[in-house]
């Protein structure tokens, strides 16, 4: 702090209010973005669920039983739906922003960005029909 | 000109690797074991045939993929939720280390499990 400040004739620096720690509730598109920023937790929750399929994996026969009766439980259900509807939305988004994030060119000139969100779309359906078809079909 | 390296860069390629794992794949994932299997909307695969998935070495690869850069992806995020929606500023010092300790744990779990695997 100066302990003996001059005077000047116009305002050393600008006075800012603080925002409200509620800032986020105020308007639709805060609202939005929070949602999709707490996408984060849920996304760690999977992660869990998934190490902890995989540990259940290990154990044997039984121990999986129970992680398929967890996964089955009321509580699970709701954390299971809050997650999907969450880390949809964070793809949804992800996806929709990668034109912006990567711009390509293609002999000189900048692929549309419609072609980019395009090619992500059809990524994330090859990559869920593989990851389906490795584990039912056949 | 001296400058500290900073580990900043890092964190937001793994930020953006993991958020491209994260979308690509823990949709369907979370729709079949999550609902589909759950719920019998599907005859859900044997404890056996995911037990042999786990045995080839390109899902294990596919495993540590999925089981570990989401977490930093996670991780990063969170962090900054915590900055800008809370404004939580002044706990910089713990919530980095609890954000991407907590990644770090997670990974290193993922690949005890996946190693371990019998």
């Amino acid at each position: 702090m100066n302990v003996t400040p001059t005077y000047t004739e116009f305002h050393p620096r600008w006075y800012r209010r603080r925002p409200t720690t509620w800032w986020w509730l105020h308007k639709g598109a805060y609202l939005r973005f929070i949602l999709r920023e707490l996408s984060s937790l849920f996304i760690a929750y999977f992660v869990a669920v998934t190490l902890a399929q995989l540990y259940a994996l290990s154990r044997g026969e039984a121990a999986y039983a129970r992680w398929q009766a967890w996964m089955a439980s009321p509580l699970a259900l709701v954390l299971n739906a809050v997650s999907l509807a969450l880390i949809t939305y964070h793809a949804v988004t992800w996806f929709s922003l990668a034109p912006k994030a990567m711009v390509v060119h293609l002999r000189g000139r900048p692929v549309p960005g419609t072609w980019i969100a395009a090619a992500n779309y059809l990524a994330w359906l090859v990559a869920s029909v593989v990851v389906a078809w490795v584990l039912i079909g056949g | 000109m001296t400058r500290r390296r900073s580990i900043e860069p890092l964190l937001w390629t793994l930020f953006s690797a993991g958020g491209v794992v994260a979308a690509l794949v823990l949709p369907v994932h979370l729709l079949l074991f999550g609902f589909a299997f759950p719920l019998g909307w599907l005859e859900p695969p044997s404890y056996q045939r995911l037990v042999g998935l786990v045995h080839n070495p390109l899902v294990r690869l596919y495993l540590l993929v999925v089981c570990t850069l989401p977490l930093f992806h996670a991780a990063h995020r969170f962090r900054y939720t915590l900055y800008d929606g809370l404004q939580i500023k002044h706990l910089n010092e713990l919530v980095n280390p609890l954000c991407y300790g907590g990644a770090l744990v997670g990974s290193a779990l993922a690949v005890w499990l996946v190693w371990s695997f019998p």
